[in-house]
C-alpha cells in the first residue's frame, strides 16, 4: 500500500521534490499537493520575461495538469493549508482536509511590507506571483507612473519589465547603490547608469515615508520631501520565510523553519525545504540550493540518508541589456587581494578577489562572458597561481589584450581641440612633433599648448607619445595617488569632459585601481565634483576629511575646537556674552584668542557639538570654517572709520568680503587680508589675497604665504572702485577653484600657472571676469549657509552622540 | 561561544561611516562599509590613541584621522610598514539589525 504524503506549496522545491520522487521511487507515495495559488507550479523566475513580454504564462508552466494526473497527485490548488494537526497527523484547509504519513512544507517566502501609511491601498503590490505581474502588465499598457520601491534583483526586474511595457518608472532604493548585497559601488554605479539610459530614474538613499491617495495609490512621498506620483507601486523590499503555518504547529522555527541536514523538522515526520527553512543558521533566496535541497529530501524520503550541504550560488539580473554576475564572498579581508579590471569606454568592470591563489568572489559588470568560469574557479578552489597574470582576461586570455590606455587619446581626430586656453588642436601639436619639438618646452614654445593653466600637460604629453612612441621620455607623470595614473589635472579634465558626477563614476570611468579610493583621493575628487557641478552633485560627507566631516578641528585628545566666525574680526559684547556662556556651560578648558581675529574654544566633547552651536546660532554667531579647505579668515584693520591714517573702510571692505565669500570650498584654504593704508597692520600682504588701501583706492595682490613658506604677494590689480575690487577679488578666487590642483595654495598654484595668465583671466578680461563671478554666485547659492546650523537641528543632534552608553548603567 | 546583542539599526550609521558605543573600558566603533558590512574595533589607534572611527573609511579599511595609519577593518591589522593592531570584535547584521557580542560590550565589568 502507498504511503501517504501531503505537500503544502507548489512551489520551485515542492515540484523538483516530486520530479525526484516520482522517478526513483514511483510507487512509494500517493501524494496530496495544496497550493495557496489557484494553480499548479510554475517557473517563478521566469515571471520577469513574463512582465517584460518576452514569454507568456502558457511558456512557463512546469507541471500541467497532465502530469499531476499521470502520477495520480491529489490537487487541491487555491486552498492554502490553514492547520496542521500533528498528533492526529491531518492538514486541513478551509475546504478539505488530508491525513499524511509523512508532510512537507514547502511554502516558500512572503514578501516584506514596509509598515508606512498607505501600504495597503489598491495599487500597491509585491512581485512574488502572477496576480502581481498581471497588475504590473497592466499598469504598463496604461503608460501609467509606476514606482519600485527597493533596487535589489526583484526590484530592478520588476522595473525594467513594467518600463518594457511602456510605464513611466522610478525606482526608490535606500542604500547608496543598487543591489548593494551582490554588487559593490562601481557596479552598482554602471547598472544605474544602464537603467536610466533606458529611461528608468533611480533614486538612491532614498527612503519611503508614505504611500499617498485617497482610493488607491497615487504617489510615493520620501523621508527627504520628494515626492514620485504613482498609479502604481511595487515593494520589493525583501522577503522573509513563510513560517506561519509552522509556527501555530509549534514546530521549531528561528528564523526559517529550522532542518537538519536530512530536511527534517522538529517532528520527525514533517519536512520542510525552500525559502521557508534555516539549515545551520542560513536562509535561502536563490533557487539553485533548492534544488540540492529537493534531490536531499527525495533520499531521506526513500528511507536513504541524506545530506544537504548548500553551495556556493551566482546571482545574474534577468534584465536584458544589463549584464552582471556576482558570486562568492567580494569582501575586502586581510590576506586578500583584488584584480580590477575596468575598461571605461565599453562600460566594463570586473573584480576578482583572491585568497592563497585561489577565486573566492567575483563581481562582472558589461561582460559576463566568463561569469561561468570564475564561478567554476570557485567551486573547485582551482589553483590560480600559474595563470594570475591574465586571469582576469578569462578563459581565451592568451588572445586578450590590456586595454591600452591611450586608445583614447589616439582616436581623437586631428581637429580635437587639446588646450582650451590657446585653442591649440591635436593636429598642430602632431604637426609641431614632426617638425622637430620633441620636448614639452618646444611644444609649448611652437604651439602655446599648455603654455597658460597647464592643465592640459599629460595630454600634450600622451600626444608626443603617441606621435614619437619610444622616443619621447615624459617627465614622470605622477598619478594623484596610488589608486590612479592619472594626474589631478587629468582627472579635473576628465571630470568635466565626460560629465562625471559622483566620486564610483570618475572611479569607474577613470580605471581607479583600488576598490573605494583612499584618504587622499577622496576628499580631492569630492572638491572637485562639487566646484565642477555645485547644483547637481551632493557633498559626500563620508569622503571628508574629520575637521571638515564634523565641522570643527579634532585636537590629539579627540575633542574638538570651536571656532565662530567674527566677520572682518568685529565683534560685539553680546557675541562675546554668548561665548563666555558657552565655555562655561560645556566646561570648555581653554579659550584663545587666535592669530586670525577671533576666539577659539578648545576641548569640546564631540556630542556637545550640535548643542553648542544651537547656542552660538541663537546670538547670530555661525561656523567660522577654522577647519576648512574655504574661506578661513578675512583680517581687517580698523581702517578710516577710527584711524587717522586710514584711506578707506578696510573693515567694511573685509566685511564685504567674508559675507560673500563665506562658505565656498577651495582647493586649500583661503586667507585675506584688508589694511587700511600702507602701514599694512593687517598684515595683507602675506595672505592668499591682500588689498592695501590707498587714497586712489585699492590695492590688490595675491599668492603670498605666511606658514611653511613665508612669501610676500604679488601685485595683481589696482582700482578705484570698492566694487570692482570685490569682483575681481571673487572671479581670482574662482579661477582658483577650477583649476588649481587638491591642496596647492594660491601661492604654489599662481607659480605653476603664472601670474600673467591670472592678470589675463580677470583683470584685462572684464567679461571673463563676470564669468567667473556668475559661476561662483551659482555654487555659494548652495554652499553660502552655516554647517552648524544644518547638524543642530533635533533630527541631526543624536547622530552626534555615541549609539549606546553602557558607562552610565555601570555607574548605578 | 558568542553571545550578540541587538545593539542598533544598519541606518543608525551612515555608509562609509562609523558610530560609538561607549564602555567602561574605552569605546567601541562600528563602522559600516560601502557595500554594507559592519566591523566593530576599539575606537583608539595604537599609534597615539587617535579615534579611528573618525577616519575616512575606503573598501574595508579606514585611516586614522590624527596621522594617516592605515588598518584592516576585518582584521584590526595596520597596513604597511606601519606596526600594531586594534582589537576587532565579532558582530553581525540581521535583517537590517547590528548584533554585536555581548563580551565587547561587557569588558571593564567582570572583574
Ligand atoms: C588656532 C590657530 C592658532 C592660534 O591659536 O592662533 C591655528 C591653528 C591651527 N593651524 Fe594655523 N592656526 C591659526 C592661524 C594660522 C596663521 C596666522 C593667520 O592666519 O594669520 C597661519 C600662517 C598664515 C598662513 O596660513 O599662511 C597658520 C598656518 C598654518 C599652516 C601652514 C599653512 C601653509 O600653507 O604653510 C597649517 C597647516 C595646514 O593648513 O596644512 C596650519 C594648521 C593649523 C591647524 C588646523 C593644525 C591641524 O590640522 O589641526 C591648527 C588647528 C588648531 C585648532 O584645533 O584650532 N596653520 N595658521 C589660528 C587660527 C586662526 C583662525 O582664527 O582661524
Ligand atoms: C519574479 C521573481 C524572479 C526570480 N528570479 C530568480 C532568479 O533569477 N534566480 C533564482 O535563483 N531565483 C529567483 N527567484 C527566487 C525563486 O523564485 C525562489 O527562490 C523560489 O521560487 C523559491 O521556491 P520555494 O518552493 O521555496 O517557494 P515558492 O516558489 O514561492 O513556492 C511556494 C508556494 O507555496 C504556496 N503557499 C504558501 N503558503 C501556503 C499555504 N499555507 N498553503 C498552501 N500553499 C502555500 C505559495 O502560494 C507558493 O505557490 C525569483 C523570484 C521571483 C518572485
Ligand atoms: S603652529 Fe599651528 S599647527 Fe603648529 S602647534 Fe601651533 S597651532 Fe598647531
Ligand atoms: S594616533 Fe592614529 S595614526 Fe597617530
Amino acid at each position: 500500500m502507498k504511503k501517504k504524503l501531503v505537500v503544502i506549496g507548489a512551489g520551485m522545491a515542492s515540484g523538483r521534490l516530486l520530479e525526484h520522487l516520482f522517478e526513483t521511487a514511483p510507487d512509494a507515495w500517493q501524494v496530496t499537493l495544496f497550493n495557496g495559488e489557484p494553480r499548479g507550479n510554475y517557473n517563478r523566475l521566469m515571471l520577469s520575461p513574463v512582465l517584460s513580454g518576452e514569454k507568456t504564462y502558457d511558456d512557463i508552466v512546469t507541471h500541467d495538469a497532465d502530469w499531476y494526473a499521470a502520477h495520480g497527485v491529489d490537487c487541491r490548488f487555491g486552498q492554502p493549508v490553514v492547520r496542521i494537526d500533528r498528533a492526529a497527523r491531518v492538514v486541513h484547509s478551509n475546504q478539505s482536509s488530508a491525513e499524511y504519513d509523512a508532510l512537507v512544507i514547502a511554502t516558500g517566502s512572503a514578501p516584506f511590507i514596509i509598515p508606512v501609511a498607505g501600504k495597503d491601498l489598491p495599487g500597491v503590490v509585491t512581485y512574488r506571483d502572477l496576480e502581481d505581474t498581471d497588475a504590473m502588465i497592466e499598469a504598463g499598457r496604461a503608460g501609467r507612473d509606476a514606482v519600485v520601491i527597493g533596487g535589489g534583483l526583484l526590484g530592478l526586474e520588476a522595473a525594467a519589465g513594467m518600463a518594457a511595457r511602456g510605464a513611466k518608472v522610478t525606482v526608490i532604493h535606500l542604500m547608496g547603490h543598487l543591489m548593494e548585497r551582490q554588487l559593490d559601488p562601481a557596479a552598482g554605479y554602471l547598472l544605474q547608469r544602464d537603467l536610466e539610459r533606458r529611461g528608468i530614474a533611480v533614486h538612491c538613499k532614498g527612503a519611503t515615508k508614505a504611500i499617498l491617495g485617497h482610493d488607491r495609490a497615487e504617489a510615493v512621498l520620501l523621508e527627504d520631501g520628494t515626492v514620485y506620483p504613482a498609479d502604481l507601486v511595487c515593494m520589493a523590499v525583501g522577503i522573509r520565510p513563510e513560517t506561519r503555518i509552522a509556527v501555530d504547529a509549534r514546530l521549531e522555527v528561528e528564523r526559517g523553519i529550522t532542518v537538519d541536514d536530512g530536511l527534517r523538522t522538529s517532528d520527525p515526520n514533517i519536512f520542510a525545504l525552500g525559502e521557508c527553512v534555516e539549515h545551520r543558521g542560513q536562509l535561502f533566496g536563490l533557487v539553485a540550493p533548492l534544488y540540492d535541497q529537493a534531490r536531499a529530501l527525495a533520499r531521506t524520503l526513500s528511507g536513504e540518508t541524506a545530506e544537504f550541504r548548500p553551495v556556493q550560488t551566482a546571482t545574474k539580473l534577468k534584465v536584458t541589456g544589463c549584464d552582471l554576475f556576482s558570486a562568492g564572498d567580494f569582501a575586502e579581508a586581510q590576506g586578500r587581494e583584488d584584480i580590477v579590471f575596468r575598461d571605461p569606454g565599453r562600460g566594463i568592470y570586473k573584480r576578482l578577489v583572491l585568497q592563497d591563489n585561489r577565486v573566492i568572489g567575483v563581481v562582472m559588470y558589461g561582460d559576463t562572458a566568463d561569469g561561468n568560469w570564475f564561478y567554476g574557479l570557485i567551486k573547485d578552489g582551482t589553483d590560480i597561481e600559474q595563470m594570475r597574470d591574465t586571469l582576469i582576461f578569462g578563459p581565451g586570455f592568451q588572445g586578450g589584450s590590456r586595454p591600452d590606455p591611450m586608445a583614447a587619446v589616439a582616436a581623437l581626430p586631428p581637429e580635437a581641440e587639446i588646450c582650451g586656453c590657446n585653442g591649440v588642436c591635436k593636429g598642430s601639436i602632431v604637426n609641431a612633433v614632426q617638425g622637430g619639438a620633441t620636448t614639452l618646452d618646444a611644444v609649448r614654445a611652437g604651439t602655446k599648448a599648455s603654455g597658460s593653466c597647464g592643465t592640459c600637460t599629460s595630454l600634450v604629453e600622451q600626444v608626443m607619445r603617441l606621435t614619437l612612441g619610444d622616443g619621447f621620455a615624459a617627465a614622470a607623470p605622477g598619478g594623484m595617488c596610488k589608486c590612479t595614473d592619472h594626474s589631478h589635472e587629468d582627472v579635473r579634465r576628465l571630470i568635466r569632459s565626460m560629465g562625471l558626477k559622483s566620486i564610483p563614476a570618475v572611479m569607474q570611468e577613470l580605471g581607479w585601481k583600488s576598490v573605494g579610493g583612499c584618504r587622499s583621493c577622496r576628499p580631492a575628487l569630492n572638491f572637485y565634483l562639487l566646484a565642477e557641478w555645485p547644483l547637481e552633485y551632493r557633498d559626500d560627507r563620508q569622503s571628508r576629511f574629520v575637521n571638515e566631516r564634523n565641522h570643527a578641528n579634532i585636537q590629539k585628545d579627540g575633542t574638538y575646537s570651536v571656532v565662530p566666525r567674527m566677520w572682518g574680526g568685529v565683534t560685539t559684547p553680546d557675541e562675546l556674552r554668548a561665548i563666555a556662556d558657552a565655555a562655561d556651560k560645556y566646561g570648555v578648558p581653554m579659550v584663545k584668542v587666535t592669530g586670525g581675529q577671533r576666539i577659539d574654544l578648545l576641548g569640546v566633547r564631540k556630542e556637545d557639538l550640535p548643542l553648542m552651536w544651537a547656542d552660538l546660532n541663537r546670538a547670530g554667531l555661525v561656523s567660522g570654517h577654522a577647519y576648512s579647505k574655504g574661506l578661513r579668515t578675512v583680517k581687517t584693520c580698523v581702517g578710516s572709520e577710527f584711524c587717522r591714517f586710514g584711506t578707506q573702510d578696510s573693515t567694511g571692505l573685509g566685511i564685504r568680503l567674508e559675507k560673500l565669500l563665506w562658505g565656498s570650498w577651495t582647493p586649500h584654504k583661503v586667507k585675506l587680508g584688508v589694511s587700511g593704508c600702507p602701514r599694512n597692520c593687517a598684515e595683507a600682504t602675506c595672505k592668499d589675497v591682500g588689498i592695501v588701501c590707498v587714497d586712489s583706492g585699492y590695492n590688490i595682490s595675491v599668492a603670498g604665504a605666511a606658514g611653511m613658506e613665508v612669501k610676500q604677494t604679488e601685485h595683481l590689480a589696482a582700482t578705484p572702485s570698492e566694487d570692482e575690487a570685490v569682483e575681481i577679488v571673487t572671479a581670482f578666487i574662482q579661477l582658483y577653484r577650477e583649476h588649481a590642483r587638491y591642496l596647492d595654495r594660491p601661492y604654489k598654484w599662481v607659480a605653476k600657472v603664472g601670474l600673467d595668465w591670472v592678470i589675463a583671466q580677470v583683470v584685462d578680461d572684464p567679461r571673463n571676469r563676470r564669468a567667473l563671478v556668475k559661476r561662483f554666485e551659482t555654487s555659494q547659492s548652495v554652499y553660502r549657509r552655516d554647517p552648524w546650523a544644518e547638524h543642530s537641528t533635533p533630527s541631526e543632534t543624536p547622530r552626534w552622540a555615541p549609539l549606546a552608553d553602557l558607562t552610565l548603567e555601570a555607574a548605578e | 561561544m558568542t553571545r550578540y546583542v541587538d545593539i542598533a539599526s544598519l541606518e543608525d550609521i551612515p555608509a562609509q561611516g562609523a558610530r560609538l558605543i561607549r564602555t567602561t573600558d574605552g569605546c567601541v566603533a562600528l563602522f559600516r562599509t560601502a557595500d554594507n558590512r559592519v566591523f566593530a574595533l576599539d575606537d583608539r589607534c595604537p599609534h597615539k590613541g587617535g579615534p579611528l572611527s573618525e577616519g575616512i573609511v575606503h573598501g574595508h579599511q579606514v585611516t586614522c584621522p590624527l596621522h594617516d595609519w592605515v588598518f584592516d577593518l576585518t582584521t584590526g591589522a595596520a597596513r604597511g610598514a606601519d606596526q600594531g593592531a586594534v582589537r576587532t570584535w565579532p558582530v553581525r547584521v540581521e535583517r537590517g539589525r547590528i548584533l554585536i557580542s555581548a563580551e565587547s560590550l561587557m569588558r571593564g565589568k567582570a572583574a
